[in-house]
């Protein structure tokens, strides 16, 4: 379904990605798990292929790709209706006027109903809370019925409710329409009772496997090049690195999410 | 007031209301007022340059649009948008000093340019008006979704294979012949409020795009014949009443914005 093969991508002489390797079946749940800076919306650029890598491959099996970019700003004031920004994923690139079509419209109904989203469709995008507007952006990603959705920290920035509300939206669409859902985030937490799969990571250089293989200490500490210990705690998994305030590295110091779990 | 020499402005000014209602939508979800505001102070020279030279006034400011064009989109390549477009915007204006300065232009008719004339379209303009807003708003149909896109998201556009680095350029473009044939009839300090002004009212009034372009195209159309009607009875600039009505039109907007929210956060 999707492989990257030893992919390398360089900034400006800095490396961001080193030797990247993975393979998602079709139908997994793989979380992107990496602090602040470590290369999550590069390589899913990649994947896109707005990035172009050093080094490597990345085989798509040329199937078409939805994305849901990080951090989309919408502006309250733009008069566009939710089903408008739907459609939009549609047939955003298309020239000319959209001409009303009933078969256009009922695939963007189809869409906002999958999204559970009928109830706000004909709201101004502006104004609908965070979690509604990410069920617009995937819904807006899926309408041309992709087998491969990309989200780049789609859970940031929502509240404990909704960010449960939209991994377990993404877990029924990956179940039920087998789609491969490949979804980045800093905390790994909110994704534990869905994912299949896991990507850490870190240094530029990643590790893959399932959860049980990667979020190990022997393995994370062989990927940050220092002590690290994954404890598990009421279900929940905390990944600290070992050592005193001197020993305290740069690279922990921006995990700043590990840090307040430990307290 | 609707006698022979006042039916030129009158087809003129219709012609460019309705472009700059249409264009102008686009200026306001694309957050692109600053270049609205800059290129048609950058083509207002064009006028002068094609005085000295003797040729048609629509093709000098043309010409200067096309200048003002290539000047943002070079220097933006190579830093902000917004500087590249004061960078071009004091380079074109220092180019229309040294043609002023070259040309036996009257103060009156650099006014005009400024602040808009009423009594300033010929016959022979109309053509050329009608000729350059039928290809901006061809342009802005045709494009219609794709600069939709790219104004919700940069990033979206990309993923959809909508090129929004193009789609940028081609805006550009459009707003540099909209802007180009408004300022004879408004003035180059006024195409801005006739851009901004009809569109951001209409945005708060409805949710639908193509319902608040309509609205855009008819408040601008209205502006610019109230200002006309009542330009020529008082005999005060055009340009006050097209700013006038631009600031009306936007206050009466965000009013009925704020009740329409007021009203579904009390349903
Ligand atoms: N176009 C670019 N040019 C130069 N450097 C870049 C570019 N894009 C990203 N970088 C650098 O690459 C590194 C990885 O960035 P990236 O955005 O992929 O990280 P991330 O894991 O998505 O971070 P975040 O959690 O903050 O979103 C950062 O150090 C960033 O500064
Ligand atoms: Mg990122």
């Amino acid at each position: 379904m999707l492989t990257l093969s030893s992919i390398s991508v360089a900034f400006a002489g800095r490396t961001i990605l080193h030797n990247v390797d993975f393979t998602l079946a079709q139908g997994s749940f793989c979380g992107l798990i990496g602090s602040n800076g470590s290369g999550k919306t590069t390589l899913l650029r990649t994947i896109l292929g707005l990035v172009k890598p050093d080094r490597g491959t990345v085989d798509t099996g040329g199937h078409e790709i939805g994305y849901v970019p990080q951090k989309i700003q919408l502006d309250p004031f733009m008069p566009l209706r939710a089903r408008d920004v739907v459609a939009l994923g549609l047939d955003g690139n298309r020239f000319g006027l959209p001409l009303p079509s009933a078969a256009r419209r009922r695939t963007v109904d189809a869409m906002l109903t999958a999204v559970d989203a009928t109830g706000f469709a004909d709201r101004r995008v502006g104004d609908l809370s965070g979690g509604q507007q990410q069920r617009i952006m995937i819904a807006h990603a899926l309408v041309r019925r992709p087998k491969l959705l990309l989200l780049d920290e789609p859970l940031a920035n929502l509240d404990l409710r909704s960010v449960a509300e939209v991994v377990s939206l993404l877990h029924t669409l990956s179940f039920e329409q087998r789609i491969t859902v490949l979804l980045s985030a800093h905390d790994m937490n909110p994704l534990l009772p869905v994912m299949d799969r896991i990507v850490y990571l870190a240094n530029g250089s990643s590790v893959s496997g399932t959860v049980g293989e990667v979020v190990r200490g022997a393995v994370l500490s062989r990927l940050y090049g220092y002590h690290i210990d994954v404890i598990r705690v009421h279900g929940r998994v905390l990944v600290v690195a070992a050592g005193g305030e001197d020993g305290l590295d740069a690279d922990i110091a921006c995990e700043p999410v590990h840090v307040t779990q430990i307290r | 007031m609707f006698s022979g020499f006042m039916i030129n402005t009158w087809i003129a000014a219709s012609i460019v209301a309705a472009t700059a209602g249409l264009v102008g939508f686009f200026v306001v979800v694309r957050g692109a007022s600053f270049a609205a505001h800059a290129l048609p102070l950058s083509i207002f020279p064009g006028a002068a340059a094609a005085a000295w030279l003797g040729i048609n006034e629509i093709g000098g400011l043309v010409a200067f649009a096309a200048l003002g064009v290539i000047g943002i989109d070079a220097l933006s390549r190579r830093g902000r948008p917004e500087v590249a477009t004061a960078l071009t915007l004091v380079m074109l204006l220092g180019l229309g000093t040294l043609f002023l300065s070259r040309t036996t232009t009257y103060a009156q008719e650099v006014y005009g340019l400024l602040f808009g004339q009423v009594l300033g379209i010929g016959a022979a303009d109309i053509t050329p008006i009608a000729l350059v807003s039928a290809a901006a708003a061809g342009a802005v149909l045709l494009l219609f979704r794709p600069l939709l896109l790219s104004a919700v998201s940069r990033d979206l556009a990309q993923a959809r294979g909508a090129a929004p680095a193009r789609t940028d350029l081609a805006f550009l473009v459009i707003l540099a012949m909209a802007s180009a044939v408004a300022l004879p009839v408004v003035g180059a300090l006024l195409v801005f409020s006739l851009m901004v002004g009809p569109a951001a009212a209409a945005r708060n009034l409805t949710d639908r795009a193509g319902l608040a372009i309509a609205l855009s195209v008819a408040i601008s159309l209205l502006t610019v014949w109230a200002a006309i009607a009542l330009s020529y009875l008082t005999n005060w600039p055009v340009g006050f009443f097209v700013g006038f009505f631009g600031a009306l039109a936007y206050g009466l907007g965000r009013g009925a914005l704020h009740l329409r929210r007021a009203r579904r956060a009390m349903a």
